[in-house]
């Protein structure tokens, strides 16, 4: 019997409308396993959230989920140029994120401020010019 | 579940079971198997996709004869407003109404009477702030139907309110036995359908524990006879009684515009409908308050029972509206409860789960991504699964064998050739 899930995806960094790729395949698999259904949109929107951040601020990336039967992992990894300020940047209304994505409807400053209040844990390892590790946990009551 | 009634049928006869309706499915409710299509019960929406995507005319909507309404005393017709984008130069719609006299009906009740009313209540319910914003419209069966099986957080989401032609049977019964005192019994009221959806929603209601509708006609199947009364009527009577609010309901913008209010979006074309499902399920669409969801592309008009192209009905409808009053029919307080859901909408779980226990859940798609990874992803079809994903999901479901794939085959049968070669 398999107790875990493993996926993994690429984030392309180069086309924004790709964005919620991830999050929609997981979102799918969630559903056949027949996951709680707040648990599968916390997930959803998490995932959304931290997809739209790679794509905007760090040219894409990766991400690896581990599917339990009592929570999901998710991994979001990125290149990009790394968060100076993670106190700052988890205030809502706090952006970087330039004109033209913001006039798509995205950059509100709500991306990590929305993530931390969808999951159970969350934990960010940055550096400058290096990149960004954000670990999701969502706590999953089948 | 299994004995769930559904209006879109196949005519084994005529299906050669090619791919066309397996690929359009939008739930992925078709497999086909020995050279036939079959549909999932459990996953078909009866959105008609497949009856407008086959060639061969194999899918047909099942509804109702116009003879079978002479098995009841009184007849009565509701006509929805996509009949009246059907006809070309009618600039009256009671020449329509005088038709349906003039083929048998003895009594007219126009769906979109009852859509004026459902407007007026739905614009009360928002104000006295009693829905769940976005409120998402139950006018479209096919919608609702795909909320239940395939969007759960949503189901609360969906105005509590029966969709227009079920008010309209209900009010057109009352109208008849005051005005006759005939039984219930002795009343039919056939729906003029311009989708396989609707039929549905009468013979498996989704909110109502038994419809107040007898049986559907098609709009298209009505067309002849129509045409030729209305070619020939002597007079035509005074029936109409609806306003632009109640006839715009048959094109996709319609009902959202009848909100009155500018934070609504309406979305038509089931393929764009999921998408706006999707992204409202992970709460991507916001300051929205009305969402108006037409499975069918231009809305009602769209319906694969009619007969104009969509676009030229919807121009034929927009000129229809354009000396009509506003409204012709106000909603009474007490008549709310009567068009209020009977039943909760109940999400169907089981459709798209892989099983009902967890651990087993995952060790299907465990499998699943194993058997998904040696397909050659083309998702072509020849196996009778839509797609790769779908045909592994068969293969541990037990529906399906590693060689339905025609390309597996091909190399299990190079194999054995070489093998048989060398030992030669």
């Amino acid at each position: 019997m398999s107790n875990c899930i493993h996926l993994h995806y690429d984030v392309s960094g180069d086309d924004f409308t790709r964005a919620g790729e991830a999050s929609g395949a997981v979102k799918k698999r969630l559903k056949a396993l027949g996951y709680n259904t707040d648990a599968i949109r916390r997930v959803a929107i998490a995932m959304y959230e931290a997809e739209i951040n790679m794509v905007i601020h760090a040219e894409g990336g990766f991400t690896d989920i581990d599917i339990y039967p009592d929570r999901v992992e998710i991994l979001l990894s990125d290149k990009g140029p790394g968060i100076p300020d993670v106190d700052k940047a988890m205030q809502e209304g706090f952006s970087t994120a330039p004109d033209n994505v913001r006039n798509l409807g995205f950059g509100a400053g709500m991306g990590l401020p929305n993530i931390k209040k969808y999951t159970d844990d969350m934990k960010i390892e940055t550096e400058i010019g290096v990149g960004t590790k954000l670990y999701l946990t969502v706590n999953v009551n089948n | 579940m299994n004995n769930y009634f559904h209006s879109v049928e196949l005519d084994a006869e005529k299906c050669c079971g090619c791919t066309n309706c397996l690929k359009r499915c939008p739930t992925e409710a078709i497999r086909i198997h020995n050279g036939k299509a079959h549909i999932l019960s459990e996953r078909c929406i009866d959105c008609g996709e497949c009856i407008r995507i086959c060639p061969h005319h194999a899918k047909r909507a099942h509804s109702n004869q116009l003879e079978e309404i002479e098995q009841y005393k009184i007849k009565v017709a509701i006509p929805a407003p996509a009949l009246f984008g059907q006809f070309n130069n009618l600039d009256d719609v009671d020449i329509v109404l005088t038709g349906l006299r003039a083929v048998g009906f003895d009594f007219i009740y126009e769906v979109s009477r009852a859509a004026e009313l459902v407007s007026e209540a739905t614009r009360k319910l928002i104000h006295e702030n009693k829905l769940n914003k976005p409120i998402i419209s139950s006018a479209c069966p096919a919608v609702v139907r795909l909320i239940k099986i395939r969007f759960p957080e949503l189901c609360d989401n969906v105005m509590p309110l029966l969709a227009p032609m079920e008010v309209a049977a209900k009010m057109a019964r009352r109208e008849v036995r005051e005005m006759t005192g005939s039984s219930d019994d002795d009343i039919g009221v056939f729906f003029i359908t311009p989708c396989p959806a609707k039929v549905t929603e009468i013979n498996s209601p989704n909110s109502s524990e038994k419809s107040a509708v007898s049986g559907a006609i098609a709009i298209s199947q009505l067309y002849p006879e129509l045409t030729q009364a209305m070619d020939h009527l002597k007079v035509v009577e005074p029936i109409a009684k609806s306003g632009l609010i109640g006839v715009g309901w048959a094109t996709s913008g319609g009902e959202a515009a009848a909100m009155l209010g500018d934070k609504y979006l309406a979305a038509d074309g089931i393929e764009n409908v999921i998408r706006v499902l999707e992204e409202l399920e992970d709460e991507h669409i916001r300051d929205v308050d009305f969402i108006e969801l037409n499975a069918c592309a231009g809305g009602c008009v769209g319906g694969v029972l009619t007969v104009e192209n969509p676009y030229v009905a919807q121009a034929r409808i927009q000129n229809l509206r354009k000396y009509l009053p506003v409204s012709l029919n106000h909603l009474n307080e007490k008549d709310l409860d009567l068009m209020m859901w009977e039943k909760e909408l109940e999400f169907n779980a089981d459709s798209f789960r892989l099983s009902d226990d967890l651990m087993e859940a995952m060790d299907m798609m465990d499998k699943m991504e194993q058997i998904y990874q040696t397909l050659p992803k083309l998702d072509c079809g020849s196996c009778g699964a839509p797609t790769c994903r779908a045909m592994a999901e068969d293969i541990v479901k037990g529906k399906a064998k590693e060689t339905d794939c025609i390309h597996k085959l091909k190399e299990k049968i190079q194999s054995v050739y070489d093998q048989l070669k060398n030992t030669i």
